[in-house]
């Protein structure tokens, strides 16, 4: 084997600083680091607009989060993911208004109907081309908000009002704002965590191989139109979650929040900060949706800045400004042989 | 000997050119078959057929017993058959191990609540894939790193590589399709014992090669096929002797004088 | 009802318009244009600021006017048009798919939010105003404006399909569409080929989008979103990649829609659209002119 060869994976010369920084993101306690700073931010700044920034950003990183798996590790494009959380948004609404229900309890509600919404979109056009799974995508993102807009039941134009909190325990209600972040917070970690935890899972593997060969997957026995089913309707719910919190933030939903450019906000979140790299994704959402409230006074020019930004990374770093880099322990040794020739004679008995 | 693999009849046409017309052959049990003939002959066409990539106009495939006629190519490989792919198609941004996980999809062994709780199951399943992966990169002596994407791999290791995966898929029949092509003669010689080895595990083989050499040495039965037809089936001594086989791959008589006058 | 086929037609020429630049790319390159309804906009937006910058006009000048403005729009757009293919989707020709679609959104994107930062994001009205004498035929109204647009969309049209039928570069072009490797051992200069393609098809969706300008008199930034949208659903229609295809698609459209209104009520219409749109894809991804499209394995 030449020396050359390696290249890609050699330790890139940079200075201390850059080295820690390097060390401290790949850390694999990073998740914990950013709990716990998402956790201890009130602490220093807890302004009813800084929570709410805050809590905003966190429900960003869950969309984000879902997204990626559809995206990033299953390599489809879908330009109308906001759908997916204006369904959970506008169940939740709909059903606790209608039965007086905290929004908690509109979970089994919201569960079906953004699977439904995800076999919906997803069965009859994953078996098409990936550009226009992408068209139709933005499609049934446009044809859900215009629904929403026209009909009675989801109070058309202007939306839903006074959506009921998400849980009361008799007089403690989770409504004051800092109240509502914590929850927001470990309920987005848990989906954060949840969709890394699937990436590295056989599921997970087999979106990658749909992703990086098709034909290869479906010669290994993988059904690839399932499997991409699966990756759409995990992505729904994810939104259909998100859509819960963003109800229950700001009890009061409307059409206009479910726009094209929502979507497209969200996609950038992936894209820039790197498709099926889980942590990329949520620095990327975390950019995306803080960076113009610290940028006030450039705001008129924030989306064109996203604009030419996806242009130039796609341009320059097709896989996103930090990609995933497969890597893993070469052998441990620590398999013991007789795992081994379970493992290899209990797959032969099939 | 019982048969594994029953093709009948197969058939293909693209447009007006029927690129597989009228093949027919047996895989027997733990026998190892080589398909040769020109280029263009239709052998890559008809591995397509019999794995479902492509959809026959005619005849059937036949998996012990099983239909697989116009299945698709991933219920036919759940059936048992494997194959590798003329040019490399491996998963290029994945690691090794995970090229070679993809084999072992079907077996299971954890659902995506395993995964999201990281149960015990999950860990049990997990370790016991990555076990199989090293112990089938190990039987096909696969001696470059397996933590790092594939393509940081030289092409006789990707090859390497692409026939562990289709190994771990652990099926009765495996198609390889031109596994020679770009070795040098070591590696040549090593896929001959590896394909002894592979066969010894109770799987049969049947291969695309050009290399006449290794077809000969390695293969029980050979089917020549030319224009999409079937032009000879038999032992490696009865095709070498066959004067249509010798026609196909050096022409008429006239036409090798003319050769040999040039 | 001859009203409804009337303002579905003349609809459908606009769709038919912009379809056409959707088809031309997508059937040489393989690629979707995401940003085409954008140079739409961007085309009323050029007209918008040569005809302010003109002054008033008197009413008799306004056509012949609006005609000069036409053309030096159709340049710009179509300069436009050339620029993005070079920056933007030349680099990425052999990247995966998905790259390429991203792109085509960051452009898309890019455009936007470009004339909404210098422009602003209010509507703006159209300083010329196309109004004409209405009369009656077969019990549709039908206005003088209507008539003289889809002329100008109909020449348009029918020189394209001459110089794709006729000449080296139309030749070259189908030629491309067919297969891009032969084409370049063959020696075709592909490259300026395809930036042709863009030149011209961008150039089509600026005269629409000054002519839509002129007719409805209100434009703003988003204006060409779902106009792309439904451009797009034309030459799906149509079949992509065919030119004749796109503009047939493109007065189907139009038709399908004006029909759809009326059964389900206008604020259905763009629903209904995408849900022909979802159809097509679907049941016959090759339109109705289009050739099937096998992906090899």
């Amino acid at each position: 084997m030449s020396g050359s060869t390696f290249k890609s994976q050699a330790p890139r010369r940079m200075g201390p600083v850059a080295a820690k920084v390097s060390g401290l993101l790949e850390s694999k306690y990073l998740g914990w680091i950013a709990l716990a700073a998402a956790l201890l931010a009130p602490l220093l700044t807890a302004s009813p607009y800084s929570l709410n920034v805050m809590t905003t950003a966190a429900i960003f990183v869950m969309l984000a989060a879902g997204l990626n798996i559809v995206v990033g590790y299953c390599g489809l494009l879908d330009l109308g993911y906001i759908a997916f959380m204006a369904v959970g948004a506008y169940t939740s609404g709909i059903v606790s208004r209608a039965f007086d229900l905290p929004l908690f309890f509109t979970i089994p509600a919201v569960l079906v109907m953004t699977i439904l919404a995800g076999l919906i979109i997803g069965a009859p056009t994953l078996r098409l081309r990936s550009d226009y799974l992408a068209i139709v995508t933005l499609g049934f993102g446009e044809i859900t908000r215009i629904t929403a807009n026209n009909l009675a039941v989801t109070g058309g134009p202007s939306g839903i009002y006074g959506i009921p909190k998400l849980l009361t325990f008799g007089d403690f209600s989770v409504h004051s704002p800092a109240v509502f972040y914590y929850v927001t917070i470990l309920i987005v970690a848990f989906f954060v965590l949840a969709s890394a935890r699937l990436g590295k899972s056989r599921l997970g593997r087999a979106w990658r191989f749909v992703r990086e060969d098709e034909d290869a997957a479906e010669a290994m026995g993988i059904h690839t139109y399932k499997v991409k089913l699966m990756a759409y309707i995990f992505g729904a719910v994810w939104g259909g979650f998100a859509g819960v919190l963003f109800a229950s933030h700001l009890t009061a939903i409307s059409p206009k929040t479910f726009i094209f450019l929502q979507s497209a906000l969200v996609l950038m979140a992936v894209v820039l900060g790197g498709m099926g790299n889980m942590r990329g994704v949520v620095v990327g959402a975390l950019v995306i949706s803080l960076l113009p409230e610290l940028l006030r006074d450039l705001s008129e020019y924030r989306y064109l800045a996203f604009g030419l930004l996806l242009v130039v990374a796609m341009v320059f770093r097709p896989k996103g400004l930090w990609p995933a880099r497969p890597h893993e322990d070469e052998r441990t040794g620590a398999e013991p042989q007789t795992a081994v020739d379970a493992a290899v004679s209990r797959g032969e008995s099939r | 000997m019982s048969v594994v693999l029953g093709v009948n009849d197969l058939q293909i046409a693209f447009g007006g050119v029927k690129a597989v017309d009228g093949l027919t052959f047996d895989v027997h049990e733990k026998e190892i078959i080589a398909v040769i003939g020109p280029n263009g002959a239709g052998k890559t066409s008809a591995f397509n057929c019999i794995t479902g990539f492509y959809k026959p106009t005619g005849g059937s495939v036949v998996m012990e017993g099983t239909d697989i006629t116009g299945h698709r190519p991933a219920d036919i490989a759940a059936v048992g058959v494997a194959r590798t792919f003329q040019n490399l198609r491996l998963f290029n941004d994945l690691t090794v191990l995970d090229n070679v996980r993809a084999g072992m999809h079907l077996n299971r062994g954890q659902s995506w609540a395993d995964a999201i709780f990281h149960t015990p199951r999950f860990k049990r399943s997990e370790a016991a894939y990555t076990a199989e992966a090293h112990y089938w990169l190990d039987f096909v002596n696969f001696e470059g790193p397996r933590g790092v994407p594939i393509a940081n791999l030289s092409y006789g290791q990707q090859k390497q590589v692409e026939i562990s995966r289709a190994l771990a898929r652990k099926s009765k029949l495996l198609l390889l399709d031109e596994p020679a092509a770009g070795l040098n003669y070591t590696e040549k010689q090593n896929l001959l014992e590896l394909c002894r080895r592979i066969r010894d595990l109770g799987t049969s083989i049947v291969l695309i090669e050009h290399d006449m050499g290794l077809v000969m040495e390695l293969s029980e039965r050979i089917v020549v096929m030319n224009f999409g037809r079937e032009i000879a089936e038999g032992t490696p001594a009865e095709v070498k002797a066959n004067p249509a086989v010798i026609e196909a791959y050096l022409g008429k008589d006239e036409e090798v004088e003319i050769d040999d006058n040039a | 009802m001859t009203q409804i086929i009337w303002d579905g037609l003349f609809v459908g020429s606009f769709y038919a318009l912009i379809a056409l630049g959707y088809s031309m790319v997508y059937g040489i390159i393989k690629l979707l244009n995401f940003a085409h309804g954008d140079i739409y906009m961007l085309g009323a937006f050029i007209g918008f600021v040569m005809l302010t910058s003109m002054g008033g006009l008197p009413g008799a000048l306004g056509i012949g006017a609006l005609l000069v403005v036409l053309l030096v729009s159709m340049a710009l757009t179509g300069g436009a048009g050339v620029l993005i293919e070079r920056f933007a989707y030349r680099p990425l020709r052999k990247a995966p798919r998905l790259a390429v679609l991203i792109t085509a959104v960051g452009v898309s994107f890019t455009l936007q939010y470009g004339v909404s930062a210098i422009m602003g994001s209010n509507p703006r009205s159209y300083p010329v105003r196309l109004e004409g004498d209405v009369f009656d035929v077969l019990g549709a109204r039908i206005s003088l404006p209507q008539v003289l647009l889809m002329a100008i969309a109909a020449i348009l049209m029918i020189s394209l399909n001459t110089y794709i039928q006729k000449t080296s570069t139309g030749r070259a072009m189908r030629s491309i569409s067919l297969d891009m490797k032969g084409s370049l051992l063959m020696g075709i200069n592909v490259n300026s080929v395809i930036t042709r393609t863009f030149f011209i098809g961008s150039a089509l969706a600026g005269a629409a989008g000054v002519m839509s300008g002129a007719y409805y008199g209100k434009i703003d930034f988003m204006m060409g979103f779902l106009i792309g949208l439904k451009a797009f659903t034309a030459a799906v229609i149509g079949g992509i990649g065919n030119i004749q295809g796109a503009m047939l698609g493109g007065l189907v459209l139009g038709l399908l829609e004006a029909f759809g209104a009326s059964v389900f009520g206008g604020e259905w219409r763009d629903v209904f659209s995408f849900v022909v749109l979802i159809l097509f894809l679907t049941l016959r991804p090759t339109g109705i002119l289009g050739e099937r499209v096998t992906e090899r394995v």
